[in-house]
């Protein structure tokens, strides 16, 4: 954030060079002519329109027309300007950090998703409008004057005698796609220069805030309609903006409401009169709060009043969960409008905090029980809505303030449900330094309130986030996994287990982490539970690799491999396998041999290995052949080749299905065939000798069960020059090989006109090989012998000496 | 379309004090060039009175008083008749807002049974081919600022059902007690109407409470008069059982047009008056009833 403004400070210098720049004026091709440049202004959408006309003395030039003014570069030049003046402007106002919301907060838009994701129903909704919404159909262009009076007066009856429509049951999905429709309504509405019926849709909209039928359903259907809010607010805003325009462009984003022109504080005026005079409470007050933005033309000071009365004006919102969510898009805007009013913020959640008791009143109480809904279920509801005004109270506060908070909290009965907010809004820093404080606090709450697991899930969360006081840490894990161990709820425990275990590989050894593993196990097998949390034991598995680098160590814990046996369904489990491979890959050092750490890798390689199939794509099966390439790269037994080989040797058995890991495999031993020589320094003693033709053996057994060609051919290749090499002459086996080449390249060359060349070259450097390496006469009649013989067809030949 | 005409006021709100001048041009546009017999421009200021229904039968005799009182009016001649060049032709004019002898200005005003309503009139009379052209346009009068300083007349207020009147069976009323205050009850038309309200305690619960802004209009004269209040506005400020011992602002802007100062005169008067209303679940609806007076600072 701090570097860009300077980037946009080169850019602007850039940008304004290229202004002065006007093709139309002069051109030396140009004959002499005069222009008459009519209208030139610069339209709020960037059209400029301008007509010329040039009369020329002697001769048209068809050139000189398409040069003078209606160039479109130098429109752009000429439009390119108010562009330039806005960056320069939005540069000063980041400079102005107090009143912008930085990176570090968390927007809105994140949580949405959340939300919506989060509470669902199954049961049916139903919309209530008092209009139609289909009705809305243009009329035809043409239609003679009466008629299209005629149908817009009926339109304004159905408006306004509530041609009341209740649509039953509807499934969620409906619910959302009408919405959906609403919101395009609203925007058809509004481009149809129908303002009264936007407001209609806006206000209508907000109406559905205040029914709670299907409460597990409502902090959705918030989301989706202050949607709608924020397109209206967005629409009121941006035309009363355009109405500032005047010849000296666009308002700077920090105008003053001096210069705004009387049109548009009109018009400004007459929304928020109309606004004032809606009859609801609810409707009236979200769609105030939607265009607060607006209050920027009218007055300096006209946000910082209107925030706390729309604060109180909340009081008198009867239904608590209506209230607080109210109370959260309140924030919302006031964040985004105006961040440095925090008095309101706080008066928000304080003003909550004496509606606390609602909750638990008979009103709330009896609907409840009609619409079946349990307490605690009914308490998780209010979260998305304190959790996001703590969040904004929270952010770049001081200590003291969240102090206060917490005190405040705490003075309240059965305030799980605030402590839960607090620790998923403040800064984790702050939770973690009083994390003992806080388990005391969740140990006391009200077995009957808020779900407890959802308590020790959000410390969790912040202790994985920040570090407690160094003394407590222990405790911390005890207290915490004493309340853990006895969720009975697969679900609830393994939420809760999976947020914990990154705070025990952070601060604790392989000992605890071993034995939370076993608890965990423990939990998750009856009824074969594992299978529902799947998702949360794989981040188990994650949270244990970032934190282990030391595989020797990880695999020695005894319960991380049973660990790995609850993933039984294959897809998951080999996505596991995955990760742990490409965590051995990236942390793994020194090569190791390490019997603990091969024998489990071989397993998960071979659980990899073993999930392809006919159906694999090829690029799964690269990626996997990739990992367990990696794998035997880093494998190696130092001096005792021959245990080295024996390994390359299951392996090939294991991983026969990968063709990359064959490829992989015959390098490796070719190249321990190669090192082999080094240390003999070239003279082989009888058991070396047995011990490389081994290896030639096992390469040249390998190479024949790939399917590519050139694979095989450059294999062959190498292993031949390794065979001559090591003077593993006796066997024949580089005359079968270098048979195999020939064949080969030979077949290749009459069907590959292209790959020839690389045919070509092979042999060649194979002749080169062996004429260095082997100054055997067998070698050399061989050679011609065979060469003659397979002479490519055609006369043409690959080999010239 | 041929020629249009348009009046645009030099306010964008249209609102002019009495003793200013309104000024603004009159627009004309044609493809062609306009014949025509002059262009004359009009402006009006009226007060309609209406007896309602109910009270026609009985105020016949008074037929009389329900005439319009025109309270100013006045021609000019913008263009003597002759031809307009094609095109778009702005004619600026000025009309100075005087008192014509003892006619005062009354403050525009749009109610049911009184109606104050000031307009501007362009005509342009053609020949007997082509019809007349009319613009009308209203422009909003306000009466000049009160002398004196507004003195704040507070109003605190509790509501029980022993403070009720026109009950009919007091035993079977839930037990309620409601207490709270208007800022003042002299109010700023521009002001909004403040105050609080606190649900201290109410066995049923809550429904809605609501502020409800009522016209009083009286049309007559010496002879006997109709009095008639309606609603305007309805304002809700509670919704659903709200918290007990919670005050609850009182908030209501005054619409603009439909309320003007208060007003008495000899032959009508406008007041106001607000009601606040609570709505219980059991559907019993208690008000409490508050006269205003509204003035402009």
């Amino acid at each position: 954030r701090d570097t860009f403004p300077m980037d946009v400070a080169a850019f602007d210098s850039c940008r304004l060079e290229a202004v002065p720049v006007e093709f139309g004026d002069y051109h030396p091709l140009k004959p002499i002519t005069v222009t008459e440049s009519k209208t030139k202004k610069m339209g709020r959408k960037g059209s400029t329109s301008s007509t010329s006309s040039s009369s020329s003395s002697s001769m048209i030039d068809p050139l000189s027309s398409v040069l003078d003014g209606t160039d479109p570069l130098s429109l752009f030049a000429a439009t390119a300007d108010p562009v330039t003046t806005a960056d320069t402007t939005r540069k000063k106002r980041d400079k102005d950090d107090s009143l912008v919301v930085g990176s570090d907060f968390e927007p809105w838009s994140s949580k949405r998703g959340e939300i919506l994701a989060r509470y669902t129903t199954t049961e049916k909704l139903s919309i209530n409008l008092y209009m139609s919404s289909e009705k809305g159909k243009a009329t035809t262009p043409g239609s003679a004057v009466s008629e299209k009076v005629r149908t817009r007066l009926e339109e304004l009856d159905d408006l306004e005698e509530g041609s009341q429509k209740e649509l039953l049951n509807l499934t969620q999905q409906d619910y959302m796609n009408r919405i959906e429709d609403l919101n395009q309504s609203l925007k058809d509405a509004w481009a149809s220069d129908q303002k009264v019926k936007a407001l209609k849709i806006v206000i209508q909209c907000s109406k559905l805030l205040s029914d709670t039928t299907v409460i597990q359903f409502y902090p959705s259907k918030f989301v989706l309609i202050t949607d709608i809010l924020d397109t209206f607010g967005k629409l009121v805003y941006e035309r009363i903006l355009s109405m500032c325009l005047d010849n000296r462009g666009s308002l700077p984003d920090n105008f003053t409401p001096e210069s705004v022109n009387d049109t548009a504080k009109e018009t400004c005026l007459n929304w928020f009169f109309k606004i004032a005079s809606i009859r609801e409470l609810i409707p009236r007050f979200y769609v105030e709060a939607a265009i607060l933005k607006c209050n920027k033309f009218l007055s300096k000071t006209g946000i910082s009043e209107c925030l706390p009365r729309l604060t109180a004006m909340i009081r008198g919102i009867g239904d608590p969960l209506v209230a607080v969510y109210a109370r959260a898009y309140l924030c919302r805007v006031g964040m985004e409008v105006a961040p440095h009013l925090k008095e309101s913020l706080n008066k928000n959640f304080f003003d909550f905090l004496l509606t606390f008791k609602q909750m638990h009143g008979d009103t709330v109480q009896n609907q409840l029980v009609v619409q079946c809904v349990e307490i605690p279920s009914y308490l998780t509801l209010y979260s998305p809505a304190i959790d996001w005004i703590l969040q904004c109270i929270a952010y770049r506060a001081p200590e003291v303030l969240l102090t206060e908070m917490m005190e405040r909290c705490k003075k309240l009965g059965n305030n799980a449900l605030l402590l839960n907010s607090v620790m998923s809004a403040f800064r984790a820093e702050f939770i973690a330094a009083r994390s003992m404080d806080f388990i005391g606090m969740i140990k006391e709450c009200d077995e009957s309130g808020f779900p407890k697991h959802l308590l020790f899930r959000s410390l969790g969360l912040n202790l994985a986030m920040a570090d407690p006081p160094e003394c407590d840490r222990l405790q911390i894990l005890n207290e915490a996994w004493k309340v853990i161990t006895k969720l009975k709820n697969p679900q609830d425990y393994i939420n809760c287990a999976e947020v914990w275990v990154e705070y025990t590989c952070r601060h604790f050894t392989k000992r605890e982490v071993n034995t939370v593993l076993a608890d965990v196990i423990k939990h998750m097998t009856p009824d074969r539970a594992f299978e529902d949390a799947y998702p949360q034991l794989h981040s188990i598995i994650q949270k244990i690799i970032t934190y282990f680098h030391d595989f020797s160590v990880l695999f020695s814990a005894e319960k991380f491999l049973p660990f790995l046996d609850m993933f039984q369904k294959e897809s998951v489990r080999v996505e596991v396998c995955k990760c742990i491979m490409e965590a051995f890959i990236k942390h793994q050092q020194d090569a190791t041999k390490d019997p603990v750490i091969l024998n489990a890798l071989l397993h998960v390689c071979k659980t990899m290995h073993d999930s392809v199939n006919a159906l694999t794509l090829e690029d799964e099966k690269r990626m996997l052949a990739s990992l367990i390439n990696g794998f035997i790269k880093m494998v190696s037994f130092g001096r005792d080749f021959e245990q080295q080989l024996s390994f390359y040797v299951e392996a090939r058995s294991m991983f026969c299905n990968l063709e990359p890991v064959l490829v992989q495999l015959v390098h490796s031993v070719n190249q321990l065939a190669m090192e082999t020589r080094k240390v003999m320094k070239g003279n082989h003693s009888r058991k070396t000798a047995a011990f490389v033709r081994a290896c030639v053996a096992f390469c040249f057994i390998t190479i024949p069960s790939l399917t590519s060609i050139f694979a095989r051919l450059n294999l062959y290749l190498n292993s031949g020059q390794v065979a001559l090499a090591n003077q593993c002459l006796s066997q024949g086996k580089i005359g079968v090989c270098f048979n195999c080449i020939i064949i080969l390249s030979c077949q290749k060359t009459e069907y590959y006109y292209d790959q020839s060349r690389g045919c070509t070259r092979v042999i060649r450097k194979l002749l080169e090989s062996i004429k260095a390496g082997a100054g055997s006469e067998r070698v050399c009649c061989w050679r011609t012998e065979e060469y003659k013989r397979y002479q490519t067809p055609g006369g043409r030949s690959c080999v010239r000496e | 379309m041929g020629t249009a005409l348009d009046i645009k006021i030099k306010r964008a709100n249209k609102v002019y004090l009495c003793g200013e001048v309104l000024s603004g041009v009159v627009v004309i546009t044609s493809k062609d060039a306009v014949q025509h017999q002059g262009v004359s421009l009009t402006m009006e200021g009226s007060v309609n009175l209406q007896l309602s229904a109910k009270s026609v039968g009985v105020f016949e005799a008074f037929y009389n008083s329900v005439k319009p009182i025109q309270v100013i009016n006045s021609t000019i001649e913008m263009v003597k008749p002759g031809k307009l060049p094609s095109g778009k032709t702005e004619i600026p004019f000025e009309f100075p807002l005087h008192m014509k002898g003892n006619k005062v200005l009354y403050e525009t005003y749009h109610g049911v049974f009184v109606n104050i309503q000031y307009t501007l009139r362009c005509d342009m009379r053609r020949s007997l081919l082509a019809k007349d052209l009319t613009k009308t346009c209203e422009f909003i009068v306000h009466s000049p600022p009160q002398k004196g300083k507004l003195m704040p007349s507070p109003v605190d207020f509790t509501i029980t059902p022993e403070t009720l009147q026109n009950v009919k069976e007091r035993a079977s009323l839930p037990k309620f007690f409601i207490k709270g205050h208007l800022n003042s009850t002299n109010c700023i038309i521009t002001q909004p109407l403040t105050g609080e309200l606190v649900v201290e305690n109410a066995e049923a619960a809550v429904k809605s409470i609501e502020l409800q802004l009522v016209r009083v209009e009286t049309c007559g004269c010496a002879e006997g008069y109709a009095r008639d209040a309606t609603e305007i506005q309805n304002i809700q400020i509670a919704d659903g059982d709200v918290c007990r011992s919670l005050s609850i602002p009182i908030y209501m802007i005054f619409p603009r047009l439909f309320t003007c100062p208060t007003l008495e005169t000899t032959n009508f008067k406008v007041e106001f008056e607000v009601n606040i209303v609570v709505l219980l679940h059991d559907d019993h609806l208690i008000t409490e009833n508050f006269p205003l007076k509204l003035c402009r600072v």
